[in-house]
């Protein structure tokens, strides 16, 4: 099986947040922990799902994600893109601000 | 420009109370998500991919420039100081919270704006060409019956509930340029028989999975039955429209289903029926509407300004610029004013809340306070005296909005595209910050002449892609980013779905590849001959040689 972790948005802000080793919620996918069994998932999937009946998250889901030595980075764009922010220059270039 | 009643004070108010209600509840746990989602997206409160996104309706694009300092506001308190205007004439925010959308939406209502209808299966925004009002080529002004059909069309109780979103666009003049033929209602102004002032009626256009040009089910509408007549086409749509299949769902599939002939043949058997039932509106309230759109005093001047011409003629910046934002004012020594929202390098649409306010100023000073925002993502001053032309320039290159690109390879349409979208599967802003940065040389651009881009990150098309001379799809490939490119469309009046020239490029390759289309063209094109005409004239096959022929 890929490795995987899992994500969702934070309800008050949406802010792109990873699952942790100890079923907290970190802004880093660094700190997200790794699964690698179905049985994994299943489990951060059954932790997501109390966080969000307690309204901390919404919309959790398992992204597959490529480890480096000491960092990870999701697979695909989309979630490159999440994990990293807008790939942009917010408003306007820096050198029209 | 159209001001709240107490009516329209007090719905939108109550709105903001019963929001502030609901976000409290979904704070608090009492609402879960799936019954809090219905409740945002009526109040225009998206969820993507970094952050909530609010979109914040400006209908028929028109505001004052109190209403844009407000935007501004809003953008510095609530935002990261910069908005996003689109195609249907609106501004997204990209980054507000969920706890302070109340307290957002009770400032917007004070300047008598909301979010209501900017999302879900009801009816967005209705859109209008830019220049009512003022246009050269004005038939009659566009704002007075999108106002109408605002006002109608606003929590229109039988109509709350579409198969799907429904989105009508209103141009008074022959030169379409609010893109009428891709709504689901489009309406033309037109001089009938005998001088009579009505409507063309157009019905199922749209762009997305599935691109139609919209069909002509009625030439001429007497003006007095507009609310009926749209009420019978939504009422047929309503009826039969297919809620069971999300990608069949626009009233552009039950028309083409269902033939043109026929689906004209049940409107005009519905209409029969309520057109006499009062739904239209009385000659008074028509009146009472127009008034707010009374023309403003305008100085009286000659057409010929001497100053203005001296000024183009003595600096050449100025007069490229003049030659290429401005548009025809009916009113003599008058200018419409186009500011291009499409800086060199810069994201297509988006403004920072400084230059709003700025904007806000110049406004004030140079055309009455008002402020309108095109489907093609740009701004407009439509009151400018020709003598003032010079110093509002200057004071506009000072915010960057004065990039002489109007209708030129840089003035792209984009929309947001994956650096924010969660429906995407590409990335559209990077692209076309590559291409802005390409074709940045202005004697380039102008060499090029008017050569409309439109992008898109997903089908959803709301780039408009498929209308555009040169169209950019997003697609996804095994999770890497590709573009499919599309040529010979047109949103204008002569409107045309553009065609899919060949495989997808790769993010690196894409911005070659309209290089390459570009080099084609001018190496074939006839004397003043536009991109899209050259395009219609020789077909596909010389581009897919130089574009594909290596390989
Ligand atoms: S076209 Fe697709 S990617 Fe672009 S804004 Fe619309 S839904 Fe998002």
């Amino acid at each position: 099986m890929n490795l995987r972790t899992l994500t969702a948005n934070r309800l008050g802000d949406g802010a792109v947040v990873y699952l942790t080793g100890d079923g907290d919620w970190s802004r880093s996918i660094n700190d997200g922990r790794l699964i690698t069994s179905t049985e994994e998932g299943d489990d951060a999937l059954r932790v997501a799902r109390r966080c969000l009946e307690a309204h901390a998250v919404v919309e959790p889901y398992l992204i597959d994600i490529i480890a480096d030595t000491g960092s990870r980075r999701p697979a695909g764009t989309r979630e490159l893109i999440r994990s990293r922010g807008p790939s942009i220059a917010a408003g306007v270039p820096a050198e029209q601000r | 420009m159209y001001r709240y009643d107490e009516f329209d004070q007090t719905l939108v108010d109550e709105r903001v109370v019963q929001f502030r209600d609901q976000v409290q509840r979904r704070l608090s746990g009492e609402l879960t998500e799936p019954q809090f989602k219905p409740l945002r997206l009526m109040n225009g409160l998206y969820m993507q991919l970094h952050a909530y996104m609010l979109r914040v309706a400006i209908p028929y694009g028109m505001m004052s420039s109190e209403q844009l300092r407000m935007l501004a506001h809003i953008a510095r308190r609530y935002d990261r100081g910069y908005g996003h205007f689109t195609t249907r004439q609106n501004i997204q925010y990209n980054w507000p919270k969920l706890p302070e959308v109340p307290d957002l939406l009770a400032d917007l209502a004070k300047v008598q704006m909301n979010a209501i209808q900017t999302s879900g299966n009801s009816f967005r925004n209705t859109t209008a060409d830019q220049y009512g009002g003022v246009a050269a080529d004005e038939i009659e002004d566009p704002r007075i019956w999108s106002e109408i059909i605002r006002q109608w069309s606003t929590l229109h109780p039988e109509f709350s509930f579409l198969p799907r979103k429904f989105k009508i666009a209103v141009t008074g003049s022959p030169n379409d340029r609010a893109a009428v033929r891709f709504h689901d209602i489009g309406i033309v102004i037109v001089e009938g028989d005998g001088g009579e002032i009505g409507f063309e009626v157009l019905v199922g256009g749209g762009l997305g999975r599935s691109p139609f040009v919209a069909k002509t089910i009625r030439d001429f509408l007497p003006k007095q039955h507009l609310l009926s007549y749209l009420e019978a086409i939504l009422r047929v749509y309503n009826q039969l429209g297919r809620r069971d299949n999300l990608f069949k769902a626009r009233i552009k599939i039950l028309v083409h289903e269902t033939g043109t002939e026929e689906f004209a043949r049940l409107v005009e058997d519905e209409w029969a029926q309520i057109k006499d039932a009062g739904v239209d509106l009385s000659v008074e309230e028509v009146g009472r509407i127009k008034a707010y759109f009374a023309p403003p005093v305008y100085e009286a001047l000659d057409a010929d300004v001497a100053e203005f011409r001296a000024q183009r003629d003595a600096d050449p910046d100025f007069d490229l610029w003049a030659g290429t934002n401005l548009a025809p004012h009916r009113q003599p020594g008058y200018a419409i004013v186009n500011l291009s929202l499409k800086p060199e390098g810069g994201p297509p649409g988006d403004a920072t809340a400084d230059q709003m306010d700025r904007v806000a100023d110049l406004a004030d000073t140079f055309s009455l306070g008002e402020i309108r925002v095109t489907h093609e993502q740009n701004l407009v001053f439509a009151h400018v005296r020709q003598a003032d032309l010079h110093e509002l320039w200057t004071e506009l290159t000072a915010i960057a909005m004065t990039t002489p690109n109007m209708g030129l390879i840089t003035d792209t349409i984009c929309c947001p595209g994956l650096d924010y979208c969660n429906l995407a599967n590409a990335r559209s802003i990077p692209v076309a910050q590559r291409i802005s940065r390409r074709f940045a040389d202005l004697k380039l651009q102008h060499n090029i002449g008017e050569l409309r881009i439109k992008m898109s990150g997903c089908i959803n098309a709301c780039g408009h892609h498929h209308a555009g001379h040169i169209g950019i799809l997003g697609v996804d490939r095994k999770g890497e980013e590709y573009y499919q490119i599309t040529l010979g469309g047109s949103g204008a009046e002569d409107a045309s779905i553009g065609k899919v020239i060949g495989p997808a490029f790769s993010e690196d390759a894409v911005v070659d590849a309209v290089a390459t289309v570009v080099n084609v063209y001018v190496a074939k094109r006839k004397d003043g001959e536009r991109f899209l005409d050259t395009c219609r004239r020789i077909g596909p096959e010389p581009f897919k040689e130089k574009l594909y022929g290596a390989h």
